[in-house]
């Protein structure tokens, strides 16, 4: 059984075409960074595996089953939003809030689920900082709450959107050693979208490179390819080995950012959550 | 004037108490006004709550706006004010919520509607005669003109309005805090934006029973804001965003008592004062935290 089959899927967003005629297979305990340039559907490939974005074409199937709303075997990290920062409420609570959040009720947590929380923030080692108010976390902190709580309710597959965006360098390598150590200790599949390959270097099993509505799924050495690559973008791209970083080139200009840009990284990576 | 107050039409404010020695809750009309104060400061902070965290407050602030045009219209047809305010705020909170988050949250919107329904709320007081002690009672409240039959509407329609937001708290903190989450997991997050500003809504018109539709703010954002203040948790947060509200409504209408200025004053500064002092409480504790942390990180190093 795969985690993630797409057979022949095309996906359509507001009448504009975002993948079309894509089949690739996922394996369970695979770790699979998403890359591709901004409009890609990085975003829209992982809501179709939640079965927010029904297929216009074709079947998609998760861990065996037709994809559907309310996966319980799928847990999301969604791309940080901006309010998350201005809630004063304890990361507890922001974390407690999900245990049985589908159902009708008080939001008293029973036994069962105070333990539930505790396993989840204990896993990403968030126990100490939950109990400080969101608004006074870090954004690497803020990305372990988001990780526990897409881990409650022991899913079998972890997505995440864009986790490393507005991360320096250091934070980004500790999220991605967690998600990591996560993927290896639950044994479960990671789906990781990233603007960056670097980071991701040396935990990915496959790459799956989105662009100009195809999809290449492969190792890094695979697809990350001068000519995969332009295949994709529909533009000459060069692909650059610097020292173990791997840096992509489109006509003398780099298209993603490697770390030494990080520091005035900001404004793109909001231009980018906002087309994402 | 003597001191049983009348619906609308009374004056907001009260001569200086006589000195003859009757005590306080000796009025029936200051029973009344506890009575309805207690009923809706409660739901107001509750609710009130919910609607900081959601950062809709100022949707909020115009449903209570479009309540005016509700009430003045019910009068204008014969019906009762609360009614035809409950009626409008309900049908335009779920508007908004159906119309999700395109409007909900967004202030032009929100700020054009708000100021159309105070306009047509004017158009009908200018057909109705008893004009301007109408408008001040709607607008700026008027709790010790309350009588026994609308605490117990309040009554009704507090208990309406805090079993539906029990029913729905789990899913809607869910859906407020994580919405794509929330989706993934199977919430219609559109379901409770809809029942959610319903249920502000209804809030509104009762709230503004006690201070007027432009100060439901008083009640519904100061309250919560300095709890959300004061403590990071939910449970602690809730219980204090009423607790507050009650205090604030409960010493604005003794003031107004003993003071004869207009209850509402009492409370919306009542209620500034609380909000102003929570944020300084915030912003000190804010800054020793930083320092623990900053210290115990040079510790690690």
């Amino acid at each position: 059984m795969n985690a993630i089959e797409f057979r022949d899927v095309t996906l359509r967003l507001g009448g504009r075409s975002i993948l079309s005629g894509v089949s690739l297979d996922i394996g369970t305990d695979e770790f699979i960074g998403m890359l591709g340039p901004n409009g890609a559907g990085k975003t829209s490939f992982m809501r179709a595996v939640l079965g927010l974005l029904p297929a216009s074409y074709g079947e998609i199937f998760v861990l065996g089953h037709r994809a559907r709303r309310g996966n319980p075997a799928i847990g999301y990290v969604p791309q940080l939003r901006s309010n998350v920062g201005t809630v004063r409420l304890s990361g507890l609570d922001f974390v407690g809030g999900v245990v049985n959040g589908h159902r009708l009720g008080l939001p008293m947590l029973g036994k069962a689920a105070r333990s539930e929380v505790d396993r989840v923030l204990e896993l990403v080692g968030a126990r100490e900082l939950a109990r400080r108010p969101l608004s006074e976390t870090s954004g690497g902190e803020r990305q372990r709450l988001l990780i526990a709580q897409a881990l409650i309710g022991q899913p079998q597959m972890l997505l995440l959107d864009e986790p490393l965006s507005n991360l320096d360098p250091r934070h980004q390598q500790g999220v991605v050693e967690l998600v990591k150590s996560l993927q290896t200790e639950l044994g479960i599949t990671v789906l990781l979208s990233s603007h960056e390959l670097n980071p991701l270097l040396g935990v990915l099993d496959r790459v799956l490179y989105l662009g100009g509505g195809h999809a290449a799924l492969g190792r890094v050495d695979e697809v990350i390819t001068g000519p995969t690559l332009s295949r994709l973008y529909g533009s000459e791209i060069e692909v650059i080995h610097v020292n173990g970083r791997i840096f992509i080139v489109s006509e003398g200009h780099e298209m993603e950012h490697g770390p030494h840009r990080h520091a005035d990284g900001h404004a793109h990576h909001n231009a980018a959550s906002a087309a994402g | 004037m003597d001191r049983t107050g009348t619906r609308m039409g009374t004056p907001i404010t009260m001569r200086r108490a006589p000195r003859v020695e009757r005590l306080m809750f000796q009025y029936d009309f200051m029973q009344n006004a506890f009575a309805a104060g207690t009923i809706v400061a409660i739901v107001s902070g509750l609710v009130g709550y919910f609607l900081v965290m959601r950062g809709q407050a100022f949707a909020g602030h115009a449903l209570a706006h479009v309540g005016f045009t509700g009430a003045t219209g019910a009068v204008l047809v014969g019906m009762s004010p609360l009614w035809g305010m409950v009626l409008m705020t309900m049908a335009a909170g779920m508007g908004m919520g159906a119309l999700g988050e395109r409007i909900a949250y967004r202030d032009v919107a929100i700020g054009i509607v708000l100021a159309v329904a105070l306009g047509f709320g004017l158009l009908f007081l200018h057909f109705f005669t008893s004009y301007a002690t109408q408008a001040t009672a709607l607008l700026f409240g008027n709790v010790l003109a309350v009588d026994v039959s609308t605490v117990w509407t309040l009554a009704g329609l507090g208990l309406v309005s805090l079993a539906a937001l029990a029913v729905i708290s789990r899913p809607l903190i869910f859906a407020s805090l994580q919405p794509e989450l929330a989706e993934a997991k199977g919430v219609f997050i559109r379901l409770y934006s809809i029942l959610f500003l319903a249920i502000v809504a209804l809030t509104t018109a009762e709230c503004a029973q006690i201070v007027g539709v432009l100060l439901v703010f008083t009640l519904m954002v100061g309250p919560a804001a300095a709890a959300q203040a004061l403590t990071s948790r939910l449970g602690d947060g809730l219980l204090l965003a009423a607790l507050f509200a009650l205090v604030e409504t409960w010493s604005g209408i003794t003031l107004a008592y003993y003071t004869d200025w207009p209850s509402s004053f009492w409370i919306t500064s009542l209620s500034a004062a609380i909000y102003l002092l929570a944020a300084a409480y915030r912003s000190y504790a804010g800054r020793v935290e930083q320092r623990q942390r900053t210290s115990a990180g040079a510790e690690a190093l």
